[in-house]
This record gives C-alpha cells, sequence and structure tokens, in this order.
C-alpha cells in the first residue's frame, strides 16, 4: 500500500511537492481551496528577470499533475490538520501519513493604506492589477486613453509598521523594475517614476535589469516614500514625496499610480497552527524548524512547509523548496 | 496700491514640483549621458570629492537636482570642480563623472 | 467621490443631554456660531443642553504653544469633567477641534498611563476641592450635528443647490487636524476621508469637492501664527491650499475647527492685499462658514442673526445663489439695531485697491 501525503495548497510548491512525491512512488493529494489549480501564478503576466509567460510555467506543471493522475480536490478548504489529517470545511477528514503545508501567503489589501486612495480614486491600481490588465491586453487609464506618466510605489503593504506589516516581501522590487520596463516598452513616450526606499535585488540578473531599466530605458529612480495621493481635477493622481536624496519635498501628478503590493502572512495560519501547535513567526508567516537545516520542516514531526507559507518567495525558490519538503516528507513515510 | 505693512510675505514652496519644471534640459543630458540614470545615490562621489570636501560642492544632489529639472545654481555649482577625476575612479556604476561635469556646465550655462 | 470607507470609522455619538464646552476664541471670530448651535440643538431638535458659565477654556492654545504644561491641561480638563458631573451630565460635547483633540487625547493617555490619572484626581482635588468621572460620551459639536443631519435636511426651508439652476453647490469641506489626524478611529471617516461635514453636505444637497490639497493644514499651527516672524509660513499653506481648490470653483468653503475656519477667510483678506489674487467667482473669495452657520442658513435662520457678517469674505453671493432673503442695510446692526461698525473695503471684496480707504458713515 502506497503512503498518502496530503498536500495542502495547489500553487506552484503545492504542485510540484506532488509531483515530486509521485515521482518517488508516493501517493500525494493535494487539497485546493480555488477552483482550479494555479494559486497566485493565476492572472500573473510575465516573470521576472526573464520575462518568462507566467501560464508557460503554469500550464507545464498543471499538464505533469494532470499525466501523473495525481488526486487534486478544488474547491476544498482545509480547517484544520494533524500530522495524519486534515479536517475540511464540510466536516470531512482526509487521512494520510504526512502532511505538507503549502498554503501560500495572501496579497496586501491596498485600500488598508487609505492615503493611498486605492478603491477611490480612478488611476490608483495594483501590481495584480497591472499583471491582470497586461494579460487581458488593456493597459491605460480608467478612461481608456493611454498614460503619459506612469508612478511606481515600492513597499505598499510591506516594511510598515503602521499595517501591521513589519518583514520585507522580498520580491516587489523586482516586480516593480519587471513592469516599469513592460510600461516602457508598451509606452515609450511616457515618463515613468519609481518610488522606493530601499531597491533589493537579490537573484541573478535582476540587478542588471535594474541597471537595464536605468539606462537603457530611462526609468526614474527616486528614493522616498509617496506620502499621500489625491485627484487632481482632470482626473489624474497628485503624489508627494521627498526627493530623500536631494532632501526637498517633491510632488507631480501621474496618469497612474501603481501600488506594488506586499505579501502577508494568510489569516487562516494563526488557526491552522492551533491544532498541531506549529509555530509562526512574528510576521504571521509559519517558523520552520530551522533556518539552515530544516528549512522545510516545522517543528512537529510529519508536518512539512514549501513555498510562501514561510515566508515571501519568488516562484524559483518556492518550486525548489517544495522538492526538498517531498523528499523530506518521504524520508519521513520510509519511502 | 494701498500699501498694508503685514510683517511679513508669502514663503515661497520649497518643493521640487514636477509638473512646473520644464525637464527638456535634463532629457537632453540625459539623451546624451543616459549612464547619468543608473546613480544609486551611494554618494562615493562626494565623498571622496577634493572640491566637495573644502567648499559645500556636493556632486551628487547637484546632477540629482538637475535631473529633476532644479537648473538654479548647477552650473555655478558646477564651476567649483576642480575636474581631478577622483570621483570616476570610485564610482561604482562607472559612470563618467566628470563627462558629467562638463555636460552641465555646457547644457546649463544660462540658468 | 467613492468615500465608502467613512463607515468603517464610526463613533457613538449620544442622542441627547449634552453638557456643552464653548471654544475660547469662536466667540470673537464667529460669533453666531456657539448661539446657532444650541438654538438648533435645543429649539429646532429639542434636546437638552447645558450651556454652562462655570467651566473655562481647556487652555489647548497655550498647551500647544508650549506655555501650558501637561499636568496643568490635565487638571484644567479634569476640572471640566467635575463641573459636568456635577451638573448631572455625561456626554461631553465640546465645540472646538483643538480642545476635541485634548480631550480624546487626555482621555487615551489616562487609559495608557492610569498614574497621570492619579495624578491628576490628587492634583484637581488639591486645587478646588473636586472630584470627577469621566464622561460616557466625547463628541465634536460637528458629530453631533452630523448625527441630526437627516432631520436637519427634513426642516430644510433652503438646500445648498443654486437656486436659479437647481445645480448642487460645490463645497469644499475642511476637518482640521486635531479632529482625527491624532486619533484617526475618533473621527467620523478618520483621517484620510472624514466624513463629519461631507456627510452634512450631501444630506443638505451640497457636492463635496475632493481636491489635491484637501488634507493639507490650513497652517493655524499655533506657534506659526502667534509669532509674526513666523506668519510667512502659515499664509503659505492656507495660500497652498486655495492654489489647489480655486480652478474647482467651490461655491463656499466649511470648516470644522475655529482656527481653519478662521485662517481660511482672513487669509484670503491678506493674500489678496499682498497679491491682489482672489479665489473665487467674479473677483471675489470663497466665502467661509462654519458647520454651525451652514445649518443656520439651511434651517432658515437670519443670516446676520447667524454673525455672518463677520467673515472677512463676504457671504452674500453665496446667500444670493442659495436663494435666501436678506435685508443688505441691516449688516452692521447688531441685537436691537445698534449699529456694530464696519469694515473698510478690501480686495478679497472686489474693491480696487486704489479705492481703499476708511469709509466709515
Amino acid at each position: 500500500m502506497k503512503k498518502r501525503i496530503i498536500v495542502i495548497g495547489g500553487g506552484v510548491a503545492g504542485m510540484q511537492t506532488a509531483l515530486r512525491l509521485a515521482e518517488q512512488g508516493l501517493e500525494p493529494v493535494i487539497v485546493e481551496k480555488e477552483p482550479e489549480l494555479g494559486g497566485k501564478l493565476r492572472g500573473w503576466h510575465v516573470l521576472f528577470p526573464t520575462f518568462t509567460p507566467a501560464e508557460e510555467v503554469l500550464t507545464d506543471l498543471r499538464r505533469r499533475v494532470n499525466e501523473s493522475g495525481i488526486e487534486a480536490l478544488t474547491s476544498t478548504e482545509v480547517v484544520a490538520l494533524t500530522p495524519r489529517s486534515v479536517t475540511l470545511a464540510d466536516g470531512r477528514v482526509l487521512t494520510g501519513d504526512a502532511v505538507v503545508l503549502a498554503s501560500g501567503s495572501t496579497l496586501f489589501d491596498a485600500s488598508i493604506k487609505e492615503e493611498y486612495g486605492y478603491g477611490i480614486y480612478d488611476n490608483v491600481f495594483t501590481s495584480a492589477d497591472v499583471e491582470r490588465m497586461f494579460n487581458e491586453g488593456r493597459v491605460s487609464k480608467t478612461d481608456g486613453t493611454a498614460p503619459r506618466r506612469i508612478a511606481f510605489l515600492h513597499c505598499v503593504g510591506s516594511r510598515d509598521e503602521k499595517v501591521c506589516q513589519q518583514h520585507c516581501s522580498k520580491v516587489c522590487c523586482v516586480t516593480g523594475v519587471k513592469q516599469a520596463i513592460e510600461m516602457k516598452r508598451l509606452f515609450p513616450e511616457a515618463d515613468v517614476f519609481n518610488f522606493y526606499m530601499d531597491i533589493r535585488m537579490f537573484g541573478p540578473g535582476y540587478e542588471e535589469m535594474y541597471r537595464e531599466a536605468q539606462q537603457t530605458y530611462n526609468i526614474h529612480f527616486v528614493r522616498g516614500r509617496i506620502s499621500e495621493a489625491s485627484p487632481t481635477i482632470d482626473g489624474r493622481v497628485q503624489i508627494k514625496a521627498e526627493d530623500t536624496l536631494t532632501g526637498r519635498p517633491l510632488r507631480m501628478s501621474v496618469d497612474m499610480l501603481i501600488l506594488l503590493i506586499g505579501m502577508r502572512a494568510n489569516d487562516d495560519n494563526a488557526s491552522l497552527a492551533g491544532g498541531p501547535g506549529l509555530e509562526r513567526a512574528r510576521s504571521g508567516f509559519m517558523r520552520p524548524r530551522n533556518l539552515f537545516l530544516g528549512n522545510i520542516a516545522s517543528n512537529v514531526d510529519g508536518i512539512f512547509y514549501a513555498g510562501t507559507v514561510t515566508a515571501p518567495k519568488t516562484i524559483g525558490e518556492s518550486l525548489n523548496e517544495a522538492t526538498a519538503a517531498a523528499d523530506a516528507a518521504a524520508r519521513y513515510v520510509g519511502a | 496700491m494701498a500699501a498694508i505693512n503685514f510683517g511679513y510675505t508669502i514663503s515661497k514652496p520649497r518643493v521640487i514640483d514636477l509638473d512646473r519644471n520644464n525637464l527638456r534640459k535634463s532629457d537632453e543630458i540625459l539623451r546624451e549621458m543616459p549612464e547619468l540614470q543608473t546613480c544609486i545615490g551611494c554618494g562615493a562621489c562626494t565623498a571622496i570629492c577634493t572640491a566637495g570636501n573644502l567648499t559645500s560642492f556636493n556632486f551628487r544632489k547637484v546632477h540629482t537636482l538637475v535631473r529633476r529639472g532644479e537648473y538654479q545654481g548647477a552650473y555655478e555649482e558646477m564651476n567649483k570642480c576642480m575636474l581631478c577625476g577622483k570621483c570616476r575612479l570610485v564610482c561604482p556604476r562607472g559612470i563618467n563623472t566628470r563627462g558629467v561635469v562638463m555636460l552641465i556646465k555646457r547644457k546649463l550655462g544660462d540658468f | 467621490m467613492k468615500r465608502r470607507s467613512w463607515q468603517e470609522y464610526q463613533k457613538e455619538i449620544a442622542d441627547d443631554h449634552y453638557y456643552y464646552a464653548r471654544s475660547c476664541i469662536r466667540q470673537n471670530f464667529f460669533p453666531g456660531s456657539e448661539k446657532a448651535f444650541i438654538d438648533i440643538l435645543t429649539n429646532d431638535l429639542g434636546k437638552d443642553l447645558l450651556d454652562d458659565p462655570k467651566h473655562s477654556s481647556c487652555t489647548g492654545i497655550g498647551y500647544h504653544s508650549d506655555i501650558v504644561p501637561l499636568e496643568t491641561i490635565m487638571t484644567v480638563v479634569a476640572r471640566q469633567f467635575a463641573l459636568m458631573n456635577e451638573a448631572g451630565y455625561e456626554n461631553f460635547v465640546t465645540s472646538c477641534i483643538t480642545s476635541f483633540g485634548i480631550y480624546t487625547e487626555i482621555l487615551a493617555t489616562w487609559q495608557e498611563f492610569p498614574e497621570t490619572e492619579e495624578k491628576t484626581r490628587e492634583n484637581l482635588y488639591k486645587a478646588t476641592g473636586r472630584e470627577f468621572r469621566k464622561p460616557a460620551n466625547v463628541a465634536h459639536t460637528s458629530d453631533v450635528m452630523f448625527h441630526f443631519r437627516d432631520e436637519i435636511a427634513r426642516r430644510a426651508k433652503h438646500r445648498l443647490v443654486n437656486a436659479v439652476t437647481g445645480e448642487p453647490l460645490k463645497v469644499v469641506e475642511h476637518i482640521g487636524c486635531h479632529y482625527a489626524k491624532i486619533f484617526p478611529k475618533s473621527g467620523i471617516g478618520g483621517s484620510e476621508f472624514p466624513y463629519v461635514l461631507a456627510g452634512m453636505i450631501e444630506s443638505w444637497g451640497g457636492e463635496v469637492v475632493d481636491y489635491p490639497e484637501r488634507r493639507h493644514c490650513c497652517g493655524f499651527g499655533f506657534r506659526n501664527y502667534l509669532v509674526q516672524a513666523n506668519r510667512g509660513y502659515s499664509i503659505a499653506n492656507s495660500h497652498k491650499k486655495l492654489e489647489s481648490m480655486a480652478p474647482y470653483k467651490p461655491d463656499f468653503i466649511v470648516a470644522n475647527c475655529p482656527g481653519c475656519a478662521m485662517f481660511l477667510d482672513k487669509w484670503q483678506y491678506a493674500i489678496a492685499e499682498m497679491e491682489g489674487t482672489t479665489y473665487g467667482q467674479n473677483g471675489h473669495g470663497i466665502p467661509v462658514l462654519t458647520y454651525e452657520e451652514m445649518a443656520g442658513l439651511v434651517l432658515g435662520y437670519d443670516p446676520w442673526a447667524l454673525g455672518i457678517q463677520m467673515h472677512q469674505v463676504d457671504v452674500e453671493p453665496l446667500l444670493d445663489k442659495m436663494g435666501i432673503d436678506y435685508d443688505p442695510a441691516a449688516k452692521y446692526l447688531g441685537r436691537n439695531g445698534k449699529y456694530i461698525g464696519k469694515p473698510a473695503s478690501a480686495v478679497v471684496n472686489c474693491c480696487p485697491t486704489d479705492t481703499i480707504y476708511d469709509i466709515r458713515e
């Protein structure tokens, strides 16, 4: 009889975990709360730093999951777990021999930063909105016209005590640079400004892309956090910041203000952690057993982590972790 | 006009207003020397600057202001540069800083 | 505007039985406003309100100017509460944004640092022999007016619409920093999208103008206008706001705070004299009202009884738009027909600069 491992979450981390488990002759079952697999990658346009279509990665993973005959329960929510079982929202209990928690994270709700007027002012968007607009092939101001001036604001819902999100979401900096380049490719005449607190280009090819954005695409980088956005009489958005490198306040109106929203811990991390006694970090993300020698293991035997359930991560990192988590789970069940 | 002496006048704003500033000269400068855009504001140029250690000259700040369309006084500031070139030796982005000084002087002599 | 977020910032506002704390400066600047509040509440709405002559200034101006120490202002506030208790009331309503900010701040300080409350009790007892209980409810007078906005709308004699065209009047609302920037949760609508004045304007038929510098301070700033040398940047703040709102052609400004109502009005006079610039229509300034004056006009009060002739910018153009009858000859007649004096003509009221001289009869 095959050992059965329950994978909570059907995003890239969940799918990769299941694939790796199946490769090793185990029986994974994916439990996904949305109607289809794919997680946050669904609706995303292209991936940094190579501008690879997100659909390419997603299609490949989904195809392999299908071909491997992996069981996937979609539209199914998990409300509790132990190392050998998960309880579903409808009261059913699935049993297995180990659990991999790959339930991901939540995009920050930009309307909480009221000063930016997201959801109130036309022409204030989030990075997720922009990906969707690119996918739909309709990137424009709300009135359908082409933008002539675009501002990106980094760190919305990250590194911000005021909204209880003190951690860095890691991927927004590079997403901001990527989206700025995409905008400039689409609207070569437009002026694009990125307002940042720090630019964190931690990955391979990222710094190079940042430099290209500056030198080749003439994208302006202003070190300063936008303090407020307000409407102008012609339906644009006025923003204020400090140009900290000159020590002067700065004001301008833009056609589009794009908020680079961060990743925060899922709301249900707390309740999921409660049953088996999983430890969480101050940020609300799950805390791995050991950041060096056990970062895919939880503090509870038989429960493993993959992907952004423990911290913001790139797609590549999530995929690698998924492989590691699957191997650790396989070892645990004695495969 | 009836002269009322209020004892004060309306303070002028310090804001850099990118809706009012004319960025034409700034664009010209960046077209001629796009590498200037790659400045990351590290300040190494200013730290090592011979002139800046003896005067208020701050190369990093002056060229940043120029890029925002704040041209007033930039020419005079750049005149403080002794063109020794140490800034170019330390710039981690490889910007031709001496070239920037000369370019700004050439473009902004009228401001 | 899609201001739905205001609904997330609600506060408890008492329905009746208010202990009224006046502002120390409003009675000079807009002498009819506080009386209008009392009249509207007691006569129009039939509420019970005590206007207690025993209470004092909250000393907020001194506090914000670094003259009155924290212990002193806490004791003064405690005394107001003691007077309220003695009069048998528990709903404190204050007529000033700065006072409201101070009451809110001090109650929060006592909550966070109970030893400061103990010390205040001791100070109050030593100084006056009084003891106090904290109020059940603290509200600003505009909160109370907001609370009854629909009832006022039902009794309206005039609406905030152009009587000729039927178009809603465009209204700039200005909230005042101390209303919700200190404690966003203590103001209706929070600090970014306050709804306290906007709610009244919308209920009474007007249209709120959201303009780029809406959230900017009027420039009052206490020390910034108390010291003459600092007034340049006090006036520059109002200047910035006026420049920003002018393209929207607002019919009037309504302000929440004594200082804001005064400065948005009087700085228009100073700017016009200094630069010749006016921001309203036909070369006039933009009229500035308090929310009580706005409510009073809606309810059909006589404009001169509301004291709006005390504003620097003439309000007549607005009265004409709203179709309000008034007697121009009675403008400068006070109680019992007594002449109260008349200001010199000013650029802000469309008088050319070279005609400025004293034309008092």
